[in-house]
């Protein structure tokens, strides 16, 4: 038993310094720059997918609706770091709240008639339906001319409410709370439902929410995106004219532009990679507890763990929200990586698809698994650009230098990352189900 | 020689063993019953007989033929039947398309064959155009064993048949088995009411953890004291 | 009196008319993912890029056919290079079916795991795609585009509202009648059909009949073929083709047949129609609508719109959600695994 355990930690060290290895290279010979980018945005992947793996590799919950909830995580942090626009306000932010109230209200009205009703079959629904019907149409009468108003307040720089001008740290937070919240919301109606409906019950479902994001430009600017979100790191602008700044990247024999983007990278890498240490200590922490125990045994066997007094769906639900809230605080991490808001990023193909890979790669139910997913398929999916056009040149190559042909597959050569991708998630799920670091399970040692 | 039987048959799931030695025979036109305890391989040495389990050790044979190596759908083909315990009807499909697809694998005209079946189960002519699942739970098992004789099988096995069904049901499914047992097909069932199953067995097998405990006929067992104490309920 | 003429026209044109044509493509491509529900029984995600993959060698084809200066006026070119991609998704579906799907198939995997691989085969499809025909939107419909223009219909009929049918939605309409009529033939009539639902039905007694599990996963995967090439073909020819945007088709599919019941072929076409209807019931301004109707003092001021069209999309997943909770069998009784 020693040995089996031996040698997984001993290939875990193995590929990861082959990861870092990776990078080196990528930081030699294409730029350190680049490096640090890939690097910042594999710390990001690697945290939804530690999130993602809490559902899928700890509860065999498939959240297809990761998208969803890494949007929201942004849309916080726009609206924690983002100074809010006073004329809007004045224009319509009193009907906007007013108009909320009258949701909650008759959000309130509909779920105590929702349990009132119970048993009474189709009544039930019906009123339920009635009384949200209505409540939407009461509020769309205070909404739509505030709308407008606020969208006609300087539509080229705002027309939106902004946001409350907090310190956009904060917003990594408050992005996992929302995320919580909605995923409550989301796991409360569909987590009764079996797996595959729950996949696309919460594709449908992160669908809509960026649909609103999209086009409630009230809210979120719609596809104008929101940009010049306040940093939590200097700017490099600020770096370049400090003396102590301009002193050191002299020392170390480093041009202050490029060390200014450096420095700022490096600051993000240090700030993801706390996030990322502390959740991974909670998830281990969590896994090795006699909850995370119970979810696995769930997991397992659902009928048994039932039957055994275990109240499945309740402990599905907790989480499916903490995942969620997981992958909200990566969404605002994003945005506060990107400096932007822009809701038309959240592609559920290129993202939520891409994080699935990360976990079935990494090892589902491992938590170290998942982060080295994360950073694995991550560097491939953005050097596989590199890979796919290597491609295309070899297999272009008889074609001569003016087709046309040779042209067309040049410029759709970035496509081939996609069908890299699905080759190795299927390549995976055949040859190495376990993925790359298997679940330690205890009864196997 | 009798026309079908399984000899000394060894087989289980994994490593654990659930028939040790078991045989069971039947001859044509005649019914055999296979009885015991929970947990004795009854159901264990249907499957085995038609091939759903492989066996470890043991043969099984029609007519001295040794068929221990085909797949359950070549059983088919040879003239053998088999009815499972539960799932053993098409629900959303009518009583007259199970029976169509009871005769898969025949190319020939089936009205003759659907029209003796008809005979046999009246109450599924007049539902024959109703899905299988709404039926009622001894319907259900008469369009069962319909669907088994569709095939005109020579080897009709039955997997508790009477399972859930109320005892004037099931009287009346013993005598439709009688029926078709006297048409000259070997019947070989597992039944949970041990006593009225004997009742029409020409033979009978006791199974005791995967091995023949008695084996006699019907009402040789019936008479038997020990059987009815231990396995009869007196 | 001309009034409701005039309403009924002005729904004529605005809803029932497209959303027969939507509402058609829908319920083809429902269709085929209730079939791959049904018999292989798992959610097949990559059925989006089936279609596209259909769509695809249907536009090559067209290429072809008119490099080669074959017409068909008025109607579209698209119904001669049909067949071919019929035949090359077949060919595709059937290369997958040996190379991916039919491992897991022996393995008896989870409906969950199976879908997880056909995400894997969508990525793949979806990357294979768009590097043989790019991202950019292909218009490929070439025959008559009209076959009543509403100024047409105005001078006719002497009406305030006009009514225009473009070709491609009646041959979409046409087509859609035709294969559903073959489909629902095949399943009920004829013995390698009704096999598929007894299969279906109960996979283990199948075998017990005989059923040969090979064939049925064959013919299957031929019939989704079939429906996925004409499905996203159709509706390409009638909205124009774009990859990207097969990818987001797939959930008012799923919707579609989750809300007919999942696994029920007649649930799967009906549903289709209920998903293009409410997107459109839902999404319609009826300002102009209730004027017709109304006395003019009582002629509504704002848009009379239930959720603005940009939210049109948005409906087919909140019905989705609906259904699944006081219904998760589907309207018309699915398979409840």
């Amino acid at each position: 038993m020693n040995t089996t355990f031996k040698n997984s930690k001993r290939q875990l060290a193995l590929i990861f310094l082959l990861m870092f290895g990776a990078l080196l290279i990528v930081g030699f010979f294409q730029s350190w720059n680049l490096m640090l980018a890939i690097l910042n945005l594999c710390l990001i992947s690697a945290i939804m997918s530690l999130g993602v793996n809490l559902q899928w590799g700890y509860a065999g919950l498939f959240n297809a609706g990761i998208m969803g909830f890494a949007a929201l995580g942004g849309l916080a942090a726009m609206l924690v770091a983002k100074a809010p626009v006073i004329g809007a306000w004045q224009a319509g932010g009193f009907s906007i709240l007013l108009g909320i109230f009258i949701w909650l209200i008759s959000g309130f009205i509909a779920f105590f008639l929702w349990k009132r009703l119970k048993g009474r079959g189709k009544r039930q629904f019906w009123y339920v339906l009635l009384i949200v019907g209505l409540g939407y149409i009461i509020s769309r009468f205070v909404l739509d001319p505030a709308i407008l108003r606020i969208e006609a307040f300087e539509p080229s720089s705002s027309g939106y409410l902004g946001g409350a001008g907090l310190p956009i740290l904060l917003s990594w937070a408050i992005g996992g709370l929302l995320a919580a919240s909605v995923a409550f919301v989301i796991g409360k109606i569909t987590l009764g439902l079996r797996s595959d409906y729950l996949a696309i019950a919460t594709l449908g479902i992160s669908e809509i929410v960026i649909f609103i994001f999209k086009n409630e430009d009230w809210l979120t600017r719609g596809v104008k995106n929101v940009t010049g979100i306040p940093r939590p790191v200097p700017y490099e602008i600020d770096l370049q004219s400090a003396i102590w700044f301009q002193n050191s990247s002299e020392l170390l024999g480093v041009g202050v532009i490029q060390a200014s983007g450096l420095f700022v990278k490096l600051c993000y890498t240090s700030l993801f990679l706390v996030v990322l240490l502390f959740l991974l200590w909670l998830c281990e922490r969590a896994l090795n507890s006699p909850w995370g125990r119970m979810m696995r045994a769930i997991r397992d066997n659902e009928i048994a763990a039932s039957a055994m007094g275990k109240n499945v769906t309740s402990r599905h639900l907790q989480i499916f929200v903490i995942g969620s809230a997981i992958v909200g605080i990566a969404g605002a991490m994003l945005v506060t990586l990107d400096g932007q808001f822009n809701p038309t990023i959240y592609h559920p193909l290129r993202f939520t698809f891409l994080i699935w890979v990360m976990v079935i790669v990494g090892g589902s139910g491992n938590n170290l698994g998942a982060i080295l997913g994360g950073f694995v398929v991550w560097f491939f999916w953005i050097e596989a650009e590199i890979i796919g056009n290597g491609l295309v040149y070899i297999l272009t190559f008889p074609l001569s230098e003016s087709s046309s042909l040779k042209a067309h597959f040049i410029s759709t050569a970035p496509q081939l990352r996609l069908l890299i991708m699905g080759l190795v998630l299927l390549l995976f799920l055949r040859f190495a189900p376990r993925g790359l670091i298997p679940e330690k399970t205890s009864n196997k040692l | 020689m009798t026309f079908f039987a399984g000899k000394d048959m060894y087989a289980g799931y994994g490593a654990s063993m659930i028939l040790n030695g078991c045989s069971i025979s039947v001859d044509k036109g005649k019914i055999a019953v296979i009885v015991g305890p929970n947990g004795a391989g009854k159901s264990t040495a249907m499957k085995a007989l038609f091939g759903m389990l492989p066996l470890k050790k043991g043969s099984v044979t029609i007519q001295g033929k040794d068929i221990v190596n085909l797949r359950p759908e070549q059983r088919v083909m040879l003239g053998m039947a088999y009815v499972p315990q539960t799932n053993n009807v098409f629900p959303s499909m009518t009583v007259l398309e199970n029976l169509e697809m009871g005769a898969f694998v025949r190319f020939d005209d089936l009205s003759r064959t659907i029209a003796e079946i008809f005979e046999l189960f009246p109450i599924l002519k007049t539902k024959q155009e109703q899905a299988a699942g709404e039926l009622s739970g001894g319907q259900r098992q008469q369009v069962a064993v319909a669907r088994a004789l569709m095939t005109q099988p020579k080897i009709l096995m039955l997997d508790e048949p009477t399972a859930g069904v109320s005892p004037i049901v099931m009287d009346e499914l013993f005598d439709r088995i009688i029926d078709i047992a006297k048409t000259g097909v070997a019947v070989i069932m597992v039944e949970q009411n041990a006593k009225q199953a004997l009742q029409i067995a020409d033979s009978g097998f006791v199974l005791v953890q995967g091995e023949n405990k008695f084996t006699d006929t019907g009402a040789a067992l019936l008479e038997n004291s020990s059987v009815r104490q231990a396995f009869l309920g007196g | 009196m001309i009034d409701i003429v005039n309403a009924i026209t002005l729904l004529a044109n605005y809803i029932i008319v497209p959303s027969l044509a939507y509402g058609s493509q829908l319920a083809l491509g429902a269709l085929g993912i209730t079939m791959v529900y049904a018999v292989l029984r798992f959610s097949n995600f990559a059925h989006g890029e089936i279609m596209s993959f259909g769509t695809m060698i249907s536009i090559f084809m067209i290429w072809l056919i008119q490099s080669l200066g074959i017409s068909i006026q008025p109607l579209p070119t698209a119904l001669l290079a049909l067949p071919f991609s019929i035949i090359a998704t077949i060919i595709l579906l059937l290369g997958l079916d040996k190379v991916v799907f039919r491992y897991y198939q022996n393995q008896r995997v989870q409906p969950v795991t199976f879908m997880i691989v056909s995400v894997g085969v969508m990525f793949f499809l979806a990357g294979l795609i768009r590097f043989f025909i790019g991202t950019s939107k292909k218009n490929f419909d070439d025959g008559e585009r009209f076959i009543i223009k509403a100024s047409e219909f105005k001078q006719i009929t002497g009406l305030a509202e006009g009514l225009s049918i473009r070709t491609t939605q009646a041959i979409t309409v046409i087509v859609t009648l035709l294969l559903v009529t073959y489909i629902f033939w095949f399943l009920n009539k004829t013995k390698t059909g009704k096999s598929m639902r007894a299969f279906s039905d109960n996979e283990d007694l199948a075998l017990l009949s005989g059923i040969k599990p090979n064939q049925v996963i064959v013919i299957t995967w031929v019939l989704v073929g079939i429906l996925a090439s004409v499905a996203g073909t159709l509706y390409g020819l009638d909205k124009g083709y774009k990859p990207f945007v097969y990818l987001q088709l797939v959930l008012p599919i799923f919707a579609a047949a989750i809300v007919g019941g999942v696994g029920n072929p007649l649930g799967a076409v009906l549903g289709g129609y209920i998903i293009a209807f409410s997107e459109a019931f839902i999404t319609f301004a009826y300002k102009r609508f209730l004027t017709y109707l109304v006395p003019e003092e009582w002629a509504p001021q704002g848009l009379v719109q239930m959720l603005s069209t940009e939210y049109k999309f948005a409906v087919s997943f909140v019905l989705l959600v609906i259904v699944l909770l006081i219904k998760p069998t589907g309207l018309f009784r699915g398979r409840t695994l």
